[in-house]
């Protein structure tokens, strides 16, 4: 338990420090927010600007601004969008599912086939099926995404007009029949890790002498393979799957753009666009969230399903 | 069994076993060919890449446009070929500039240990324990977009995982006896490091910079793609994809595919010739 508050520790100071640079970064950026702020250059009067400043706190130092923003941060208000004149926080949370939901989609898709893969290609490892599985998937990941993308879109969407062209769709259905082919381009590069991953850690079972022991008490290869074989190799390709996860959360910015899905990641380019500096913060901020809450899982979920690793730690 | 190694690897690196990797010396003639059309790209270009033409907007391929027009009515074929100029163009400063500064607080690492080491250890850490777009995208919001940010951007993001990497060879090399040999003669670290530590470790850096060269092109193009890159009216590749998406649901897909595929094809050549060369220069090691 003593690691888990530790770990939780650890995170509060990470996410302190990262808010710090990632305030100051922008506090940094060269512009005036005062002039994207009010826009129209017609109203740019002496006392409009300082009333924005005033509003904005713009007038105050750097580290009474970012006590300013932490404090409210704390109680969920990340401030007010120069663009929309919204509340940050009700922004994000409006964009916040179609991301987690392509997210979800992607990782259901790279799981399933990328353990198969690996599978596939342990199993009949050194032979033809183990370099076609290695070369196409590693093939596939030299592929950019947005690169993928468009070839789904121009082929499934525009030619075959079995899925639509943009957006994330209203109600379950409808939003898998519009994550379909957005979940696949994200899922294109995971696939050659997953793989890779979970082959690797196989075939080093599969020499290993308990394996032997097993085969050689008669006992069927397929259950050699998932009694002995996979139960072993779980924690590296969980782990894996756990990280590609964790930075897909920050990675959907790509992919939104090519299909046109108003999720964290098109909101982050459009911030940057419009110099939208609380919402660059708040994106970049959940980024940092989102990985760290990902990582920390697994670390702690790992030894409740490989009570070794958990005993490791201890002796060590 | 160690003869028969030794034979393995005589073969691979020998005449032989190139004329048995056919994958590898297409992938190497590809390249050439498009290092050569970058070299040559006004000369070989058959229209002005920025040349507007109202009349011929989306014109399908024929032998006048052999890949078509964009939505300007710009020649397709002339933007594919001069854009190479700026997608290789781009990839090539940001992995020197990576090589150079990681390369050297590598070594540096690697020499002095201390507290550079430690820094250079915690850099690393936080690096790989948050996803390289972040820190990406962190540059270009202060910076603000454009080819220039986005190449310092990505070399910042690429000079401590190279730095880690030299760390870990040079660790080994700077063990080998020549090293001491030179420094009881009085040579200075920095000749030692720049004049025969780093010409040593050049074979096992090779590959692995040869691959991060095919990231670098990718990462530039998807910046590009998401309009922080290179801006209008330029060809680079990433912007040719990006500004013919409209055409895509119109049935026009030229515009937006041929880029898309370029840039798909080199990185996959790239990361070929990389492999392969660390492959080779670790079979020889």
């Amino acid at each position: 338990m003593t690691t888990a508050l530790r770990r939780l520790a650890g995170m509060a100071v990470t996410l302190v420090v990262a808010s710090f640079i990632i305030f100051a970064a922008m506090y940094a950026a060269p512009g005036d927010p005062v002039t994207f702020l009010i826009g129209n250059p017609e109203n740019l009067t002496p006392e409009r600007i300082a009333a924005v400043r005033a509003e904005y706190h713009l007038d105050e130092p750097l580290f009474v601004q970012y006590w300013l923003w932490l404090s409210g941060a704390v109680t969920g208000d990340l401030g007010t969008s120069f663009q929309y004149h919204q509340p940050v926080a009700a922004i994000m949370s409006s964009r916040l599912p179609a991301t987690l939901s392509l997210v979800a989609y992607a990782a259901v898709l790279f799981t399933v086939a990328g353990v198969g893969l690996g599978i596939w290609a342990a199993v009949r490892r050194g032979r033809v099926a183990d370099s076609a599985v290695v070369g196409a998937t590693t093939l596939a990941a030299s592929v950019p995404s947005f690169v993928v993308g468009i070839v789904l879109v121009s082929f499934f969407s525009v030619q075959l007009g079995w899925f639509p062209v943009t957006g994330a769709g209203e109600g379950f259905a409808d939003r898998m029949h519009h994550l379909t082919l957005p979940a696949i381009a994200l899922s294109v590069g995971a696939l050659a890790i997953v793989s890779r991953v979970t082959r690797q850690t196989m075939v080093e079972q599969f020499d290993s002498e308990h394996v032997e022991a097993a085969r050689s008490t008669g006992l069927a290869e397929r259950l050699v393979v998932l009694r002995h074989v996979l139960r072993n190799a779980w924690g590296p390709i969980i782990t894996m799957i756990a990280l590609v996860i964790a930075s897909m959360l920050a990675g959907t910015v790509v992919v939104e753009s090519v299909f046109g899905i108003s999720g964290i990641g098109s909101l982050l380019v459009d911030a940057i666009n419009t110099h939208d500096f609380p919402i660059v913060q708040a994106v970049l901020l959940y980024m940092v969230v989102a990985y760290m809450i990902v990582t920390t899982l697994v670390d702690l979920l790992l030894p409740l399903l490989d009570p070794r690793i958990g005993s490791r730690v201890k002796t060590s | 069994m160690t003869t028969t190694t030794a034979d393995a690897l005589l073969t691979r690196t020998g005449l032989t076993g190139r004329r048995r990797d056919p994958l590898f010396w297409i992938s190497t003639g590809f390249l050439a060919v498009v290092v050569l059309v970058a070299a040559f790209a006004p000369l070989i270009a058959p229209y002005d890449p920025e040349a507007i033409d109202f009349a011929a907007i989306w014109a399908p391929p024929s032998l006048a446009h052999p890949f078509g027009t964009d939505q300007l009515g710009r020649d397709l074929l002339s933007r594919l070929l001069l854009g190479t100029r700026e997608s290789l163009i781009g990839p090539f400063l940001l992995l020197v500039g990576a090589t150079v500064l990681g390369v050297a607080i590598g070594i540096v690492a690697a020499w002095n240990g201390g507290w550079i080491d430690v820094l250079l250890a915690r850099i690393t850490d936080v690096m790989f324990a948050f996803p390289g777009l972040l820190f990406v995208v962190l540059v270009i919001a202060v910076f603000g977009e454009g080819p220039a940010t986005a190449v310092v951007a990505l070399a910042l993001a690429y000079a401590p995982v190279i730095a880690k990497f030299t760390r870990s060879i040079a660790l080994s090399e700077l063990a080998r006896p020549y090293v001491d040999a030179y420094r009881v003669q009085g040579v200075g670290g920095g000749v030692i490091a720049a004049r025969y530590v780093v010409p040593n470790m050049a074979p096992a850096l090779l590959g692995y910079l040869v691959v991060l060269f095919g990231e670098g092109l990718m990462g530039l193009a998807t910046l590009s793609y998401l309009g922080f890159g290179a801006q209008p009216p330029s060809s680079e590749w990433g912007l040719m994809v990006q500004e013919g998406q409209d055409g895509i649901v119109l049935g026009h897909f030229g515009p937006t595919l041929v880029p898309g595929l370029a840039i798909s094809a080199v990185v996959v050549a790239v990361n070929i010739v990389g492999v392969r060369l660390s492959e080779r220069m670790g079979a020889r090691a």
